[in-house]
């Protein structure tokens, strides 16, 4: 069992409390956590300066050199994490001994994780438009057009209640170090182990290990004291969290995506060759990402459609985390799967919805110490019925008999939008709705990520405010 | 040899703390189940039990033939129907625990408050809780007993009490809509009043507060550029299952400047709520590891630590069971309430010779619906 201390600004700190984070089959305590209280995230909050000064110390060059051999150690070294070593596979067991996900899938997202901080350079290059970091850094600075720019940094230190449903994640705060901003990490409770790693491969590669903090503890009193201690700060949640934070500009909060696939007038009588892109957007990365697939909305053949996804999906298995073909995530909170089965089967009873995967067995399976949802669909043949628009965390995808004309007032909010249609007009309107986040027009697949474009906002003009300065 | 003596006076005060027990539990029963002096509730469930409480009640562990005290009776009045005959000219007042939402558990007291709060002070070491010094209760007052019990303290040694509320209902509001930015408001509007009034040369000594508004008020203090020692704060009391070995250790190793005979500052953690009295801490030393360790005001209330599936079982020393509480004075009689906490049993100890319970902490099938830490 390995120790994760708190670290703060750099000090591993031995708390009194700790938790256990245990084998999501067997048991085993895999880490103890060491949990502090938010006096402690207030109390260090007051020496956030120091952070972003350490990061001052550096260019962003040198910071985004650091972060590219973090990448390659953080995927391929042996690190010094908490009280013991620990090797990429062992990061991935760990990984998924906790969550509950399979390996192979723990293993993608530790080469995402990689790719993102060894092209931490391209990645703020798309995302400031080209901007010389060093005006960033300096403050102001001219772009080149004889026009002086200037940004300012926003807050210190960015804080971030993180979660624990895919390691993946994390990928949204990595650019941050370059931006010589400090950071304040509460990990989720099953997943400590990316932000820990991260941090260790960070420090490792040469940057200044005052900058990053990790606060484990109770998420209401650690993620409200970091919240209210940060001018900026990003929180992962559900819908409750996405309401309360919204319109709240310190915030940048992550909920559920609701994304989905729409097939325009033109596109729906050719659904077949768009099949492998609606199962993918749907499966991927066990389907528990809000850039996964929720809903399919098509004007025509919605019950077929239906039926070839869960030809597809329907037969998919629970499978042990270690073997190679294990695609789905075990659910490890006790009542977790179940609860969420109970609402699905409220909406299955609604007599506008068919259960399309009804034929391919039990989709609920218990075991001794988890739970598994096997992939799921149904056919809603209108808008209006009540599974039409829900968020699982595991394979599960309506598809939605709606017109085209009524499907962006019928949509809602969408995080990734795949719009697969070739009519000029409705590519327009599409373009235009401001319920949309990410678009992808054509066969695209919802979870396929370009990280040179932004994700729920630009991470670069939440930290910094571009403004006006004078010089005479 | 000198430990062995120790084992043996150990052995002897806890045999006539067990008589002690077993002698006022059987007056206390007499009390309340009989005519002319019990209260309207127990000698209307007399009638129910399928024992005489007045001839087969000799002992403490007689008390379990009662069935378990449900906290249902305590909702809802009529509330005479808790005041014993015998006490029903008196001044009554009544307190109240919960009600956040539905009716609140109430329960009467008449002179209890202060009896208990008078046997907490002589526990209270003089060089930090000078007599004669005024205090400050920071916390809840309202419904709850605290506010009329940290004055009654401060009186009964002497100093005049400053009082600043804290809404406990308002803030759990707060906390369940997640209006986070209104509840930091609310909290900084009870800290400036404190500073206010610690500010004022009222020669404040010693205070109660909550350990959420103990931290808030340190952290503003040095946000400010000043200490809790500077306000000339030397003894503080505390409580509830937040004041924990680590938020002791987080207060004074960083928040106080360093333990008592440091920074001047002394304080000590305390374990009860509206229904029993108060218990006491075990000095806490960062030696041992900060830990804390609680022991009732027996005779008038006892804390036994119980096994989850039999709640008339003790768990061994060490172990862990859900916190039981009997209450046991002439104002009320409350046998075998569950608490909605768990921690474990602890063995007597030489000043009070009886079981204590340490570790306290939401009983864990509850926790997910408890918001704690919330004053």
């Amino acid at each position: 069992m390995i120790n994760l201390p708190a670290i703060r600004w750099g000090e591993p700190y031995e708390s009194l409390e700790a938790d256990e984070a245990t084998h999501f089959l067997t048991g085993e305590p895999v880490a103890r956590v060491n949990a502090v209280g938010s006096g402690i995230v207030t109390r260090d909050a007051k020496k956030a300066r120091r952070a972003r000064q350490a990061l001052r110390s550096m260019s962003p060059a040198a910071l985004i050199d650091a972060c590219r051999r973090a990448g390659e150690l953080f995927e391929m070294a042996t690190l010094a994490v908490g009280d013991g070593r620990q090797s990429p596979d062992d990061f991935v067991r760990q990984t998924s001994a906790t969550t509950g996900m399979p390996i192979a899938m723990c293993q993608a997202n530790v080469a995402k994780n990689a790719f993102v901080l060894k092209n931490i350079g391209q990645i703020l290059d798309a995302l400031t438009r080209g901007l010389d970091l060093d005006i960033l850094a300096r403050g102001y600075g001219d772009e080149g057009r004889g026009v002086t720019v200037s940004y300012q940094a926003q807050t210190e230190v960015l804080g971030a209640v993180l979660p624990s449903n895919s390691p993946g994640v994390h990928a949204l705060w990595l650019p941050v170090i370059p931006l010589q901003i400090g950071l304040a990490l509460k990990p989720g409770s099953q997943e400590p182990w990316t932000p820990y790693r991260v941090a260790a491969a960070m420090v490792e590669a040469g940057v200044p290990k005052e900058a990053i903090s990790i606060y484990p503890g109770a998420g209401g009193d650690i993620g409200a004291a970091i919240l209210s201690s940060y001018r900026r700060s990003m929180i992962f949640g559900g819908p409750q969290t996405i309401q309360q934070y919204a319109g709240n500009e310190r915030v940048q909060v992550h909920g559920p995506g609701y994304s989905k696939i729409l097939l325009g007038d033109d596109a729906a009588g050719n659904w077949r060759d768009y099949l492998d892109v609606m199962v993918d957007s749907v499966y991927r990365n066990g389907g528990r990402s809000c850039i996964n697939c929720s809903s399919i909305y098509t004007p025509r053949h919605g019950g077929e459609i239906a039926a070839a996804l869960a030809e597809r999906l329907g037969p998919i298995e629970a499978l042990p985390p270690d073997d190679p073909q294990a695609g789905l995530a075990a659910f490890t909170t006790p009542g977790a799967a179940a609860a969420i089965w109970a609402a699905i089967e409220r909406d299955l009873a609604d007599p506008h919805t068919t259960h399309a995967t009804a034929a391919y067995g039990p989709r609920l399976v218990e075991q001794a110490t988890c739970a598994y949802l096997r992939p799921t669909v149904w056919h809603c043949r209108s808008t209006g019925c009540p599974g039409a628009n829900k968020e699982y965390m595991f394979p599960a995808v309506a598809v939605v008999d709606c017109p085209q004309a009524k499907m962006l007032e019928s949509i809602g909010p969408t995080l990734v939008c795949t719009a697969i249609t070739q009519d000029e007009s409705f590519r327009q309107d599409l373009i235009a709705a401001t319920h949309i986040d990410r678009l992808n027009l054509g066969p695209i697949p919802t979870p396929q990520v370009n990280w040179l474009q932004p994700h729920e906002g630009n991470l670069v003009e939440f930290l910094y405010r571009n403004r006006a300065l004078q010089a005479a | 040899m000198s430990d062995r003596a120790g084992d043996i006076d150990i052995a002897a005060a806890v045999q006539a703390a067990r008589e002690r027990l077993d002698a006022h539990t059987v007056e206390i029963v007499a009390w309340h189940f009989h005519e002319s002096t019990g209260c309207p509730f127990w000698l209307g469930k007399k009638r129910e039990l399928k024992f005489d409480p007045l001839t087969e009640i000799r002992s403490f562990d007689d008390l379990k033939k009662f069935p378990p005290f449900e906290d249902e009776w305590l909702r809802g009045g009529p509330v005479r129907r808790w005041a014993p005959r015998a006490l029903a000219d008196k001044p009554i007042y009544v307190f109240e625990t919960g009600g956040t939402t539905g009716v609140p558990k109430s329960r009467i007291a008449v002179e209890d408050f202060r009896i208990d709060y008078s046997l907490f002070s002589d526990t209270l070491p003089e060089e930090y809780f000078p007599l004669g010094s005024n205090w400050l209760m920071l916390g809840p007052s309202g419904p709850r007993r605290l506010r009329l019990a940290v004055e009654h303290l401060a009186q009964h040694r002497g100093g005049i009490c400053f009082c600043i509320d804290l809404d406990p209902r308002w803030v759990i509001k707060l906390i369940k809509k997640g209006w986070m930015e209104h509840l930091e408001a609310y909290k900084k509007h009870c800290i400036e009043q404190a500073i206010t009034i610690l500010g004022a040369g009222h020669d404040i000594r010693c205070m109660f507060g909550t350990p959420k508004l103990i931290e808030a008020l340190c952290l503003e203090l040095e946000e400010r550029g000043s200490s809790l020692a500077e306000t000339g704060i030397t003894g503080i009391f505390s409580g509830g299952t937040e004041f924990t070995p680590q938020w002791t250790r987080f207060c004074i190793e960083e928040l106080f400047g360093g333990p008592p005979e440091e920074s001047g500052i002394y304080m000590t953690p305390t374990y009860g709520n509206t229904l029993m009295g108060l218990a006491c801490s075990k000095p806490v030393t960062k030696g041992d590891g900060y830990k804390i360790t609680y022991y009732a005001p027996q005779p008038r209330a006892v804390v036994e630590v119980v096994a989850f599936d039999d709640y008339d079982e003790v768990v061994p020393y060490g172990g862990t069971g859900r916190v039981k509480l009997t209450t046991l004075t002439k104002e009320f009689f409350m046998p075998g309430f569950l608490e909605r906490d768990e921690g474990e049993r602890e063995p007597p100890y030489v000043k009070y010779p009886w079981d204590g319970v340490s570790g306290v902490r939401p009983f864990h099938e509850l926790a997910d619906a408890t918001t704690v830490g919330v004053y």
